[in-house]
């Protein structure tokens, strides 16, 4: 039989169905109007018209980072293509699987500066893991193809295909399944049995070990061979921001987060350990303070997808390239048969570190000035909502209270932007992550600031029938950046008040724009109307719901380790540092 | 410090150049030569590329071409392994007065004219690195009024070919 022939619009649109592409998030234009033609026809995809591209970006991102499948989003050329800027790039960061399709001006006039022209591919060079122009029709199967299979092998992150509008208006064979070409794209999966071998026996001759688990793991969907890890090492863990739920925070063995708020057990247990065992984490600033007095002591068993990582910030004695799951595999049956049973004797450690935990638990205050701790509202939603709900912070002082507070329990409920720090993050996010999973339970749990960002996807949300739940922190003003104006400016608060909340004119006025948008809206401003809101949104599934939490603007992220400093300068509360007794 | 010779095995695809160049400025990496061209398979281009960098620099830049997705294999061509050697073209000021000395100083540099005219002779040098410095240097007195250099091109010695095991 014949091949079929397809514009390449049609080919556009057939390729992503193929590839089992059920959902994908966009806004047209001139030069991707003819593959919005074949796209409305198509019973496989939904197609989710958000307000800004940004948005549909993002959304991509919430619905990948909460399934694990790869996200899709869609704009036209020029102006379109740019606003998804921020989101490739944040997808880069966090190796978010995302396909971005652009269309581009036809390649007649590529290079003349014409209308709406960009040069994405150039725009987008450092932030995407690869990118494609295609302005042939009979490129286009291939190229999708293989733009999705870069996606989400390896190390996953974003991808770009520029289409120019004539090749989607040429006529060519559809040929089904391509060929596809990438001799220069083979990751590694597989370890190394020695190096198997050389990780199992540091473990094992380790006195003070922390499993240092990151991002990577949720990524490479390891949670089961973590625990297991877990099990057979009897060794301390960290889940660094981007790997919250990796690891249950219910186990015994989570200290939860390491880094610059994170907590005092957590900091210190890496800091005074003599083998960092690294998974899928990749040293970040954030998560080391000063680099050179990060750990010190401690040898490293670093394992990653990405080889590049490994060696980049830190010296690992046992470099493994694998993917974490198979690698993790491996390495625990190793250990099995090396330990027969026997967990390694790590009393002494763990009486050092229950220490910690007994002293410097997480905590914080009832704000001064009698208004609503926002740490008490994120902590109630964690709680009411359970370990089944998702949740997707913005950037600042919610997300890492939103880190801190909630106990995740599963990889995958908590979403975030932890690489790139995008505000504006959660709302989207949050929309793609209902629609890739519209049983559950989804949190936006937002910053005033933040919020007034990205919140017109409100409106895609209540038109496709799309129910988050939005809970803004209302403390009136860019909160993490005040905190630190508090810190380390004498309190001098340049162009940090929003004017929404506390005593200001409430510019905007949260519960009329939740309104405006068709969405429930609900003000909080004492503790006990906080459980009832998060009850009646949660019981309130026709239409999105916003909960204003107006609370007090004094509240700070505690403990803090100041940029730059060594982690042992932590500090669990202001001029608080924990004090050591000599064991160390 | 070290100066290490890069030779790279790439795709030859539209903007292949700039995700190279760019990723080594993005790094912070520096460059002190790159030359391209084509390779002995279709499709395929070969480029050198000279870096001064520290060990572990070293490491993440390879580590980090090898990323790109059109970055097919990557080795390090150490000096007395393989063959290195730069190609100049130097425009110099001559006249009836002077040219006898230029063409003497071609002769010992093993290079050769490849323009006369009345004022200046083109001259092509073929060499290592330092041979083709030590010539210019020979013929500044007489002024340069143009050099071109092709940056550094190299090949591992022996018979192995770096396109071996590629399946193309």
């Amino acid at each position: 039989m014949p091949n079929e022939v397809l514009t390449g619009a049609q080919a556009i649109v057939r390729s992503l169905e193929l590839l089992g592409i059920d959902t994908i998030f966009g806004l047209p234009g001139g030069a991707i109007l003819p593959t919005y033609d074949p796209l409305m026809d198509s019973k496989k995809i939904r197609h989710i018209l958000v307000r800004h591209e940004q948005g549909a970006g993002h959304a991509a991102e919430g619905y990948a980072s909460a399934s694990g499948k790869l996200g899709v989003c869609i704009a036209t050329s020029g102006p379109g293509a740019t606003n998804l800027v921020t989101a490739i790039a944040d997808a880069h960061m966090d190796s978010v699987p995302m396909l971005v399709i652009t269309g581009q001006v036809p390649s007649t006039h590529i290079g003349t500066d014409a209308f709406q022209e960009a040069d994405i591919v150039g725009i987008t060079m450092p932030i995407t893991k690869h990118s494609f122009l295609v302005t042939k029709a009979e490129d286009i199967p291939g190229v999708i193809a293989a733009a999705v299979q870069i996606a989400t092998t390896g190390r996953p992150g974003p991808v770009l295909v520029d289409v120019a509008k004539d090749a989607q208006n040429q006529k060519a064979e559809f040929i089904w399944p391509p060929k596809i070409d990438l001799p220069g794209f083979k990751p590694t999966t597989k370890a190394h049995g020695k190096q198997i071998a050389a990780a199992a026996d540091l473990i094992l001759s380790s006195s003070k070990p922390v499993l240092y688990i990151g991002g990577g793991s949720i990524r490479a969907g390891a949670h089961k061979e973590l625990l297991k890890i877990a099990e057979l090492t009897g060794a301390p863990a960290v889940t660094t921001l981007m790997a919250r739920g990796a690891l249950p925070d219910t186990h015994p063995q989570n200290l939860g987060m390491p880094g610059m708020h994170g907590t005092v057990p957590a900091v210190t247990a890496l800091q005074k350990s003599d083998l960092l065992i690294t998974l899928g984490a990749r040293f970040d600033d954030r998560v080391t303070g000063d680099a050179k007095s990060f750990a010190k002591g401690a040898k490293v068993i670093h394992i990653d997808i990405d080889p590049a990582e490994i060696g980049k910030i830190r010296h690992a004695d046992v470099p493994i390239v694998g993917d974490l799951k198979e690698v993790l595999q491996e390495l625990n049956a190793e250990l099995e048969a090396k330990t027969k049973g026997k967990k390694p004797d790590l009393k002494e450690w763990w009486v050092f570190i229950d220490g910690l935990k007994k002293r410097y638990p997480l905590g914080y205050d009832w704000p001064e000035d009698g208004m609503l701790s926002p740490q008490y509202v994120i902590e109630r939603i964690g709680e009411l909502s359970g370990p089944e709900a998702i949740f997707a912070a913005g950037v600042g002082q919610h997300q890492m209270w939103s880190a801190q507070f909630i106990k995740y329990e599963r990889p995958n409920s908590w979403l975030n932007s932890g690489g790139a720090g995008t505000m504006g993050y959660s709302v989207p996010a949050a929309m793609g992550a209902k629609v890739a999973q519209p049983e559950r339970l989804v949190w936006a749990i937002d910053g005033d600031g933040c919020f007034q960002m990205t919140n017109q996807e409100l409106a895609t949300c209540t038109i496709n029938d799309i129910p988050i739940k939005v809970a803004i922190i209302n403390n009136s003003s860019l909160g993490m950046v005040r905190q630190w104006q508090s810190l380390f400016y004498n309190g001098r608060y340049s162009n940090t008040d929003l004017h929404t909340g506390q005593d200001s004119v409430m510019i905007p006025d949260f519960l009329k724009l939740a309104d405006a948008y068709g969405c429930l809206g609900i003000r909080v401003t004492k503790k006990e109307e906080v459980d009832a809101a998060i009850k009646l949104a949660m019981e309130t599934n026709d239409r999105p719901v916003v909960i204003d939490f107006v609370v007090g603007k004094d509240a700070m992220v505690w403990p803090m380790v100041p940029a730059g400093l060594s982690n042992d300068e932590v500090q669990f509360a202001k001029d608080a540092a924990p004090v050591w007794d000599g064991q160390e | 410090m070290s100066r290490h010779v890069l030779s790279l095995l790439v795709e030859d695809k539209p903007g292949l150049l700039t995700r190279v160049a760019g990723l080594f400025a993005r790094r912070a990496f520096n460059i002190e030569s790159l030359a391209v061209g084509a390779s002995e398979v279709e499709g395929l281009s070969r480029i050198t590329v000279v870096v001064q960098v520290e060990g572990l620099a070293l490491e993440q830049i390879t580590k980090q071409l090898n990323k790109l997705i059109n970055v097919i294999k990557i080795v390090e061509l150490e000096p007395e392994m393989a063959v290195q050697r730069d190609h100049f073209l130097v425009k110099v000021k001559t006249d009836a007065t002077n040219r006898s000395q230029v063409l003497e100083a071609v002769d010992l540099f093993r290079g050769r004219v490849i323009d006369v005219v009345s004022d200046s002779l083109i001259i092509e040098i073929t060499g290592e690195a330092s041979k083709c410095q030590a010539f210019v240097k020979v013929l500044e007195p007489f002024g340069i009024k143009e050099l071109v250099q092709s940056g550094v091109l190299a090949m591992g010695r022996g018979s192995k070919s770096m396109s071996e095991k590629i399946s193309k």
